[in-house]
């Protein structure tokens, strides 16, 4: 189990999909530059084991959101596995992004109900 | 990914799953590498860089696992592997796979044999096509018997059945080659086959368009069985003469091979039309009642329809013919077992069987629980040491109901391959000799589906036996100090309560096994009233080589004459049926004051035979007044009848008044009684006392008779002597010699077979009764061990170590016991229809049964005792 941190929380059960897929709206990219972005970009907020990220990955290419193919690097000579969106990922990432806000949406309305009223 | 796609990689993972694996593998590798490199270049040493990156990536075994799960092969390659594993553990213990095998096999085995019987029995439908909807009818009496003329009524005035046929079993001397043999056969009625809708394997069967009246159908159609093995499978038999008792017959064709009429025991040699029976009374008597009618009800007829649609038929002909027919009733029953005459007592005997085996498979679940049970507690460390390593419990349950499962299924196969094996005895076994009747249970798939049932459940059942143990398994725990639990000995578990129950069932099979062998050996030297003892039996039937009417006494009397001149025969008689054979005849008797012969006035209904003189003497049937048959009792002299003493207290009040009185019989008859003998059984060995009536044979003749021959010279010396001596006569002639004794297998078939039975489910009982004592005691034995050897240093008595020892599997071998012993009764009652003087109040059945069950726990807790009485206290102390 990942340790919590006091900045930090755990990724949430769910999301780690709709993560990913955004992620790879950016272009092809392999597990670890994936894992890289998404930490970064949460500033090292969201903690995950990277490992994580590999069953996940396998899960989207198994339900055809995206497509992987083992190419060499371009800055470095190791072979990556990079993956790629597909069309039909995204579709599903306008899905899981428009569940997504309406979840947060309906959380705050919850929340703040003061912040509604005005 | 496509479907294909998708398949394609399914496929690869289930074949070929190194190659899933070592892709998922290196990504990973990649991955830490990628991470080592920017960790490298944040200034870490290569080391340090590649261990960070191993440690952030997590438990790189749980993702691998993960990855071919999203796959969708980890399912069946863990199963593969529990399998392999499973194997590899029990190929390492053999005592306790063999243990487990054994107790499944015969577990399973037995189970599987008694399905079949029941199937065979109960369960499956006749073999007709549409055999579910297939009817019999019956009187409302429940006797299936029905007349010529009566059918004939049914047949055409019935709205409920598609189509009524008639058969009764007859026999006949079957004559191909010039010498007759003697064949058992299918009288039927011509629509027979149609109305049963069985179409023939060769040549063609008869139609009801064939039958111009009587004689007018010299047709025979040969059984499967009779045509392999007495023309050689010959096809150009169809067409072919052959002579039926000396009369000329065509063979028409060959029924199918699975084909041998409804009744379920009996399978015939032929069939022939009915219209040509050589009694011709039996087609035109309204009240000569031999026929058993079956038919397919008519689509969408509910059984209540039918019965009122044939009850008003029976008004019909109670109204029309109040003599023969007068309150005339019909059920219907499903056809199989004389009509359903043994199908109370078959249904229940073989319902009861299968119950008993179920429990015995319980049992023997219960066993193997307990078994599986300590193997799980023996590897308690293996199991902590794998939860410690990430597996999950699930996992861990998962190999382990796989292990039980195979176990149940390697039993089970073994089983079902014994199952086989006995069953084609029984069906080869014919019970009585000389004629064509078995027990028809083979394994079908019905049979196999439920021995797998059977096995899967049970595995499932001992196997889930251990999941509270491996629940509560704490990984640190079981690897620091490897098995310490004792807090179970103290409270009534589980599995004391399933050997409580063991105990019991197999003090159940005890106690009706002994009653049943009681009352067998009871009824064997019980009075019959006659004395098989040194007496043998021919069985002729003279119109098998052609003689007709008034040929036929004269023929009887020589033979007679020929056997009472074998040099050490004693008395000679001879008899158209002998008692407790198979068939019977009964007549309703009047008083000499009726005059309206209707059913009502009868006073009772008396077994009819026909005797010669000497039969008494020679049958060992003792006379209690009067006097036996003389040659002078023949015809145009007046009608004589000897009765037996319940006839003569039925009809005249008592024995004494009985002697020179008058009766009459059916037809109105006059009889006078001259001789009063003793009761005897006719019918069943478990029957009561009833009133039974020996006719002159001279006076009402018979073509088939049995000459009963009393010896003093032995069986061995009498048989070829009997046989030269009627070869002399007329060597065409066909007859059966045997001892009564061997004749009397008839009658005691079914107590034969249920006692047989409950032996042999009395001592796979015991034996697991036995298994399951001695595990349990065992097993306390070796938990207590130190305790006991303090015990033992403190110098405790043998006694007293004993009592601590043994005195929890004395107490549930006690409870059990005497649960068992009063069900056991309980259940002696629906013994007492099959067995003869089957009676649970009986000290010795009770004094066996107690015993039994003590030397069973003797033998049982025989080594535990030992064990627990020469432990060494000085070596135990000093070892733990």
């Amino acid at each position: 189990m990942a340790k919590q941190t006091q900045q930090g929380a755990a990724v949430l059960q769910g999301t780690l999909d709709m993560l990913i897929l955004r992620t790879l709206l950016y272009g092809p990219a392999h597990g670890h530059q994936i894992g890289k972005h998404i930490q970064r970009t949460t500033n090292d907020f969201l903690q995950m084991q990277h490992g994580s990220l590999y069953p996940a990955l396998h899960r989207l290419e198994r339900r055809g959101w995206v497509v992987s193919k083992w190419e060499t690097a371009p800055d470095r000579n190791r072979e990556f596995k990079y993956y790629r969106l597909t069309e039909k990922g995204r579709k599903q990432l306008l899905v899981e992004e428009s569940q997504w806000k309406q979840m947060a949406e309906a959380v705050a309305r919850v929340m703040w109900p003061a912040a509604e009223e005005s | 990914m496509k479907p294909t796609a998708s398949l394609r990689s399914f496929l690869t993972g289930l074949f070929h799953p190194a190659q899933v694996a070592g892709e998922v593998e290196d990504e990973l590798r990649s991955h830490i590498a990628h991470r080592a490199d920017d960790l490298e270049r944040a200034g870490l040493s290569r080391a340090q860089a590649e261990r960070r990156a191993r440690i952030e990536l997590g438990s790189r075994e749980r993702y691998r696992e993960e990855c071919s799960e999203v796959a969708g092969v980890n399912f069946f390659r863990t199963f593969f592997a529990d399998i392999r594993f499973s194997l590899r553990l029990l190929r390492k213990s053999p005592g306790f796979t063999i243990a487990a095998l054994v107790t499944l096999t015969l577990a399973i085995g037995a189970n599987a044999i008694v399905f079949s019987v029941l199937n065979a029995l109960v369960l499956r439908p006749v073999n007709v096509p549409d055999g579910r909807h297939v009817y019999q009818v019956e009187q409302k009496d429940h006797v299936p018997s029905q007349s010529y003329p009566d059918y004939v009524d049914l047949r055409d005035r019935n709205t409920a059945f598609d189509a009524l046929a008639a058969y009764e079993i007859d026999k006949a001397g079957l004559d191909a080659d010039g010498r007759p043999a003697a064949t058992w056969f299918y009288d039927v009625s011509a629509n027979y086959f149609d109305v049963l809708r069985v179409q023939p394997y060769l040549g063609r069967f008869f139609h009801a368009a064939d039958e111009h009246g009587v004689n007018s159908m010299p047709y025979v159609v040969l059984s499967f069985a009779y045509w392999q093995s007495h023309f050689n499978g010959d096809r150009e038999v169809v067409g072919r003469a052959v002579r039926v008792n000396g009369n000329a017959y065509t063979i028409l064709g060959v029924a199918p091979e699975g084909f041998r009429g409804t009744e379920l025991f009996f399978s015939p040699d032929f069939w022939a039309p009915v219209v040509n029976t050589e009694s011709k009374y039996f087609l035109t008597g309204r009240a000569v009642r031999g026929l058993w009618l079956v038919g397919h009800l008519g689509p969408g007829v509910t059984l209540a329809r039918a019965t009122a649609d044939l009850n008003a038929i029976a008004a019909y002909l109670s109204k029309t013919y109040p003599k023969e027919d007068g309150g005339i009733g019909f059920l219907l029953t499903k056809p199989g077992l004389v009509g359903d005459m043994l199908g109370g007592p078959v249904k229940a005997f073989a319902t009861a069987l299968m119950l008993l085996s179920a429990l015995i498979l319980l049992a023997a679940c219960a066993n193997l629980g307990s078994l599986f049970a300590a193997r799980a507690a023996d590897r308690s460390r293996e199991v902590a040491l794998r939860l410690a390593l990430g597996s999950s419990r699930g996992r861990i349950l998962r190999q382990l109901l796989t292990e039980a499962v195979l176990v149940s299924l390697g039993g089970a196969g073994a089983g079902i391959a014994g199952a086989l094996a006995l069953l084609r005895l029984l069906n080869a076994w014919q019970p009585v000799p000389d004629i064509p009747m078995n027990v028809p249970a083979y394994a079908d798939a019905r049979t196999y589906m439920v021995a797998l049932g059977l096995a899967l459940v049970s595995g499932l059942l001992f196997g889930m036996v251990p999941v509270r143990q491996v629940m509560k398994a704490n990984s640190y725990q079981g690897i620091k100090a490897g098995a310490a639990g004792t807090a179970a000995m103290r409270r009534f578990t589980l599995r004391d309560a399933l050997l409580t129950l063991q105990i019991a069932l197999c003090a159940v099979l005890v106690t009706s096994s002994l009653v049943a062998v009681r009352g067998m050996m009871r009824s064997l030297h019980s009075n019959f009233g006659f004395d098989p003892r040194n007496a043998m039996q021919v069985n002729t039937d003279l119109s098998m080589s052609g003689y007709k009417g008034d040929q036929i006494p004269v023929m009887q009397r020589r033979m007679l004459d020929a056997i009472q001149g074998i040099p050490g025969v004693t008395a000679a008689g001879f008899a158209d049926r002998i008692p407790l054979n198979i068939g019977w005849s009964d007549t309703w008797v009047y008083r000499d004051s009726t005059t309206d012969y209707k059913p009502a006035n009868r006073v009772t209904d008396a077994m009819e035979y026909k005797a010669s003189p000497g039969y008494f003497e020679a049958a060992g049937t003792t006379m209690r007044a009067g006097r036996g048959f003389t040659w002078d009792d023949k015809k145009g002299a007046p009608m004589t009848a000897v009765v037996n003493q319940e006839f003569a207290r039925v009809v005249f009040g008592s024995e004494q008044n009985a002697i020179g009185r008058w009766f009459k019989i059916w037809g109105g008859t006059r009889v006078q009684v001259v001789g009063i003998c003793e009761n005897g059984k006719y019918v069943t060995l478990s029957e009561d006392p009833q009133p039974a009536m020996f006719l002159s044979i001279l006076q009402s003749a018979s073509d088939d008779t049995w000459f009963i021959v009393r010896s003093n010279h032995g069986p061995e010396e009498l048989g070829p002597a009997l046989e030269r001596t009627l070869n002399g006569l007329n060597t065409g002639l066909p007859f059966v010699v045997s001892t009564w004794k061997r004749e009397l297998g008839l009658a005691l078939f079914a107590a034969r077979a249920a006692s047989l039975a409950l032996g042999v489910l009395g001592s796979l009982g015991a034996m697991l009764a036995v298994t399951g004592i001695f595990g349990m005691a065992a097993y306390a034995v070796s938990k207590r061990t130190r305790e006991l050897a303090i015990r033992a240093a403190l110098g405790a008595q043998r006694a007293e170590i004993l009592r601590v020892a043994l005195g929890r599997a004395a107490k549930l071998l006690a409870i059990g016991s005497a649960a068992g012993l009063i069900l056991g009764i309980l259940a002696s009652r629906v013994l007492a229809f099959i067995v003869y003087q089957a009676t649970p109040r009986d000290p010795l059945v009770l004094a066996g049964v107690v015993l039994a069950m003590a030397l069973l726990g003797v033998v049982a807790t025989w080594i535990p005792a030992q064990r627990a009485l020469f432990l060494d206290p000085l070596v135990l102390l000093r070892e733990e």
